[in-house]
């Protein structure tokens, strides 16, 4: 995959995607749009993820704090995404926007296709081969963003 | 000016060596999964606690080869917030009482 995501010298960040591939975003975007304010798709566990895994109560009492803000958080996100889809430069904090929806979009997908450490490679001939060419797309691009975010980041605290 | 003496009170005799369960520290777990990005997972770290690269790297490699590392430590509530923080990011995290 050719470089798609990267930061102009002046500091915005240059997104060179090309039609097809915005659109296959823009579809993305919205079917995980539906499956958050639906909320019932298994495959959006990886969004919601369990903070005690071995006390029941505890973990209630976090899901009943942190679920809404959680999700309110994630379909403000995609919002954002989606507003800033069509751009052809990014500012920086729009590019963090970007990266999270894009992980988004790849844990759902990635859940979905039953991606484990040892099945990544891309099989032209599966039945699923278009959702895990997105899958390796989504990567692919998320790797670009994080690589242009690195080079965003404040000098670290300690 | 002296302050008056208090008056004795009866107080139970804390048991010795034992700490309340409330102020014993939290450990935050950050769990390895086949989906999130290496690189992905070492910015959310130096992102979210302010960590180098060299150290945010060396985390994300344990939670790669031992399945798991520890990112934060502290009282119930930090470690809640670092949680939440991590779980907006998509990173599989946990938290227990690190007893």
């Amino acid at each position: 995959m050719g470089r798609r995501i990267r930061r102009h010298r002046k500091g915005h960040v240059i997104v060179d995607l090309d039609e097809h591939e915005r659109r296959i975003l823009r579809d993305l975007a919205e079917q995980l749009r539906a499956l958050l304010l639906d909320g019932s798709e298994p495959s959006l566990r990886r969004l919601f993820p369990t903070a005690h895994p071995d006390d029941e109560v505890k973990e209630r009492e976090y899901q009943s704090l942190v679920h809404d803000n959680l999700l309110e958080h994630r379909l403000a996100t995609l919002d954002e995404f989606e507003a800033t889809l069509d751009a052809a430069t990014l500012t920086v904090a729009q590019t963090e926007r970007w990266m999270t929806a894009l992980n988004d979009l790849r844990l759902v997908l990635g859940t979905l296709l039953d991606v484990s450490e040892d099945s990544v490679e891309f099989d032209p001939d599966a039945e699923d081969a278009f959702s895990q060419a997105v899958y390796h797309f989504l990567g692919g691009l998320l790797e670009q963003v994080v690589d242009v975010l690195f080079s965003t980041l404040p000098p670290p605290a300690k | 000016m002296t302050a008056p003496l208090a008056a004795p009170v009866e107080v139970d005799d804390p048991e010795v060596g034992t700490v309340p369960t409330s102020d014993v520290p939290w450990i935050v777990l950050v769990w390895n999964d086949p989906i999130n990005l290496m690189s992905y997972v070492t910015l959310v770290l130096q992102k979210v606690f302010g960590y180098s690269k060299e150290k945010a790297t060396n985390l994300m490699l344990d939670v790669h080869q031992k399945g798991r590392a520890v990112v934060s430590t502290g009282a119930r509530e930090k470690a809640e917030l670092d949680v939440y923080r991590l779980h907006e990011h998509g990173l599989w995290a946990t938290m227990q009482q690190d007893k």
